[in-house]
């Protein structure tokens, strides 16, 4: 093209032809060749689909949830997945086998997401309401990214998390730890605050109210306002209400907001009482803002 | 009509139109009222463009509040919410308010009937009609988008944009789609029935300008697609208000229909928006090289392929979201069937350039900044098409990058040729080549620098609609910033020159760059009837005999 604007350019005592209007040889030729082209490319695309969806036997499965906003991981033998801090946040960590081929079985409890792991080319949408399944064949150990592709919401760009690959070795000793809740229940209540993904809208930190939901931190045994314009104790009650019933009870100024889900059925009386406790715990904390 | 309307005859030279008119459609009647409740196709032609450039502007603001935030890969200027908005009313104000209208509405409005040789299009009233919804359609819209804060992103997706609670906002926003798709169907319909039925004695369907086949092929589109979104708005609607399950899972509904849905108008609608640009660049390319256009059969059908293939094509916007396994490949196919007239489209437009004269004026790099980006998009297109490479690259940059280059790469860079190319025909006015060029080599460079660094982020795996990112993909996103104000900066400059030349351009003649089409036969401005009475009918592309004349500082048949 720049080759053709230099050469067929309007310049002092050149006057191109108005001819050369049709070339049936060479449109034929423009026509069949891309054609060719495009047919080789949809050919490889579709068999590297087909390798993508068809799913080996003797994979190890794990149990993919997806929310608003975080991912959780459950191992085959019922363990859940760890965290690691990345900035303020913590974000969960995905361990998994070296060289083993892996399945995910994916769905959303609330709307649309999608997982993707950039290293290893793999992504496929998690809709609500169905499984979606995706399987993948790690080969190097290392620690990679995890992202959710599908727009879902306030803190779609902060539903991150990371993929550990690690020795045969390595992901036994995983799971073994995925399974263990600490006794202690402030221990337990911190980390099921992560683990269910509490953390990913509400603040439990020293500097009053921020995040999506209300914060935890300075409220336990206060009175707090309501959308509804009444009031109520913010005690055991309340705690346990918010949890298995979150839209009964909203407080002022979080009526707007992406609406929780509710955890019945996810969660066990013993870990109500063990985020309780790690509620009471921050009583101590700096007042929030409302 | 009064004898001072009619094109001034000049003596001695039988029926022909003198060089600058005294009164033309702009000074024809005053007031309000007379734009207002104007039935004349150039005055709802004009209206149209500065409502859509308006549009354009506030997007294009949008577009920058978005760039400027992505600077720090964190703890940018909005937070995570506003920006979601942000992007939001960037792609919803973008796609609906402007691309979609920009080129059929405003600069088709305008040069149909010109080109056609008739006096107006075949339901004036319904013309106007159109404009008016449009202008109530962007009322609606613009309420629900900013005072409720809506943040699904423009595609609406279920079941987020059932469950926010911003539930009123997707309403509103949805009738006001609603609305604007009606605008959108009047308009084609108008068209359909205008090239049908008005082509002047003569004009047989392969001596109609490329301009009007692609305006032909896109108002079939409008005609037919733009119900399903209407129904898919009244679905949702259904849904929201009456309860009843379609899309929604915990009604039993399924949110992947939602997407079938909405990509079946919306895919075909990218080809509203890129059909009437291709037509564009047709006319620009063959009367800037002075010379016919390069195989004109196949570009006339390669339109009509493309709008028909672009029916069949929706489903590669949802590879990953597990349709079956079939399915997608048969959609994988079809989507490929669609490059095919494309390529050959670029092709024949360099054909038109060898051994043509080609004169580098504004309207000119403008259409060659078009062949060059409308190809990067293409091809980068035929990655996302083929399976295995999309897995990777769905809903990161890549596929952003991609769009940008073929939406305003392609559409709003031939829609800004196309107004240099008749904006002597449309005010009477010549701009100044000189910034004119500048001004398209700024946006040239410009819009490389934004767009070319997030192919890179979209292969190194960085997702769309982001907010916040990691910290390693901060260089590229500086790049792709400082491009963008480049770019802002040279739209402002392309836009000053517009504007300049509207109070200190020369009077433009009637045919400044040699066009061989019928618009040329009229005066600048051209008078409110167009023409005294019905044009002879030559060969669009027929450029022998058109010559320079120094006197007038345009072209005339010797």
């Amino acid at each position: 093209m720049i080759y053709f604007m230099w050469k067929f350019r309007d310049r002092p005592g050149y006057r191109g032809s108005p001819e050369a209007l049709h070339n049936t040889p060479l449109e034929i030729t423009w026509t069949v060749i891309p054609t060719l082209i495009v047919v080789w490319i949809f050919w490889e695309g579709a068999v590297g689909y087909l390798d993508m969806t068809r799913i080996p036997k003797g994979t190890v499965d794990i149990n993919v949830t997806a929310e608003k906003w975080k991912w959780s991981f459950k191992y085959e033998n019922g363990g859940q997945n760890s965290f690691v801090k990345m900035g303020e946040n913590d974000i969960p960590v995905l361990v998994l086998p070296v060289n083993q081929d892996v399945k995910l079985i994916m769905q959303s409890v609330d709307v649309l997401h999608s997982f993707y792991i950039p290293a290893f080319r793999v992504k496929r949408d998690v809709v609500p309401g169905r499984y979606s399944y995706l399987w993948f064949r790690p080969t190097k150990e290392g620690v990679y990214d995890l992202f959710c592709t599908e727009y879902c919401g306030d803190s779609h760009s902060k539903m991150i998390g990371k993929v550990e690959v690690v020795s045969q070795e390595g992901y036994k000793k995983a799971l073994e730890k995925a399974i263990q809740e600490p006794e202690d229940p402030l221990e337990r209540g911190a980390l099921l605050y992560k683990r269910l993904g509490c953390s990913s809208c509400h603040y439990a930190g020293k500097e009053g109210a921020k995040g999506p939901g209300p914060s935890y931190n300075g409220s336990w045994g206060k009175t707090v306002q309501l959308e509804n314009g009444s009031e109520v104790a913010f005690d055991e009650n309340y705690v346990r209400e918010s949890i298995l019933n979150p839209q009964a009870k909203a407080r002022k100024g979080y009526g707007s907001a992406s609406p929780m889900n509710s955890y019945v059925g996810r969660v066990k009386d013993v870990q109500i009482d063990a985020l309780i406790t790690f509620i009471k715990s921050l009583e101590q904390e700096a007042a929030p803002a409302k | 009509m009064s004898v001072a309307d009619r094109p001034i005859v000049m003596p001695g030279s039988s029926g022909q139109v003198a060089e600058y008119p005294e009164h033309h459609y702009l000074n024809h009647s005053k007031g309000f009222l007379s734009w207002a409740l104007t039935l004349d196709h150039k005055r709802i032609g004009v209206m149209y463009l500065i409502g859509v450039m308006a549009s354009f502007a506030l997007g294009g603001m949008f577009a920058l509040m978005i760039r400027i935030h992505l600077w720090n890969f964190q703890d940018g200027w909005l937070e995570n919410k506003t920006y979601n908005q942000v992007f939001t009313l960037h792609g919803a104000i973008m796609v609906f308010l402007f691309i979609i209208p920009s080129i059929p509405a405003a600069l088709g409005n305008f040069l149909l009937p010109i080109m056609l040789g008739s006096k107006d299009v075949a339901f004036p009233r319904l013309n106007l009609m159109s404009f008016y919804l449009w202008v109530s359609g962007l009322v609606l819209f613009l309420v629900a988008l900013s005072v409720t804060g809506l943040d699904t992103g423009w595609t609406f997706y279920t079941p987020y944009s059932i469950e926010t609670q911003k539930g009123g906002a997707v309403l509103a926003a949805t009738m006001g789609v609603f609305v604007l798709g009606f605008s959108s169907i009047f308009t084609g319909v108008n068209f359909i029935v205008t090239i049908n039925t008005m082509r002047p004695p003569g004009m047989t369907w392969f001596k109609m300008p490329l301009f009007l086949w692609a305006t032909y092929a896109t108002a079939i589109i409008q005609v037919l697609a733009t119900p399903v979104l209407g129904i898919t708005v009244l679905l949702l609607a259904a849904e929201r208000v009456l309860g009843i399950g379609i899309f929604d899972p915990k009604l039993n509904g399924d949110p992947v229909t939602f997407q079938h849905f909405f990509w079946f108008y919306s895919h075909p609608a990218v080809y509203i928006m890129i059909l009437p640009a291709m037509g564009i660049i047709s006319e620009l390319m063959s009367v800037h090289c002075h010379k016919g256009i390069f195989g004109y059969r196949m570009i006339a059908y390669s339109s009509i392929a493309i709008a028909l293939f672009g029916f069949l094509v929706w489903g590669h916007h949802m590879f990953t979201s597990g349709m079956a396994d079939v399915t997608t490949i048969v959609f994988s196919a079809l989507t490929f069937t669609v490059s095919i007239p494309s390529a050959i489209k670029v092709f024949n437009w360099l054909g038109t350039m060898y051994q043509g004269t080609v004169s580098l004026n504004t309207p000119m790099l403008y259409a060659l900044a078009f062949i060059f980006l409308f190809t990067i998009g293409g091809l980068t297109g035929l990655p996302l098409g083929a399976l295995s490479t999309d897995m990777h690259m769905h809903d990161t940059y890549f596929v952003v990058a991609h769009f940008h280059y073929v939406m305003m790469g392609g559409t709003l860079v031939a829609f800004l040729g196309g107004v240099f190319h008749w904006w002597p025909k449309m005010t009477g006015k010549m701009f100044n080549d000189k910034v004119g060029i500048i001004s398209a080599a700024i946006v040239f460079v410009g819009f490389n620098l934004t767009f070319l660094p997030q192919f890179v982020l979209g292969t190194r795996g960085m997702p769309r609609r982001y907010a916040t990112y990691l910290e390693e993909f901060q260089d590229l996103h500086r790049l792709s910033t400082i491009g963008s104000l480049v770019l802002g900066f040279g739209l402002v400059v392309a836009g000053l020159v517009l504007f300049h030349s509207l109070f200190y351009g020369k009077r433009a003649p009637k045919n400044p760059w040699g066009g061989a089409t019928l618009e040329w036969e009229c005066t600048s401005p051209p008078p409110h009837d167009n023409f005294a009475s019905a044009p002879t009918v030559d060969d669009p592309y027929n450029f022998a005999g058109i010559e320079y004349d120094p006197k007038t500082g345009g072209y005339a048949k010797a």
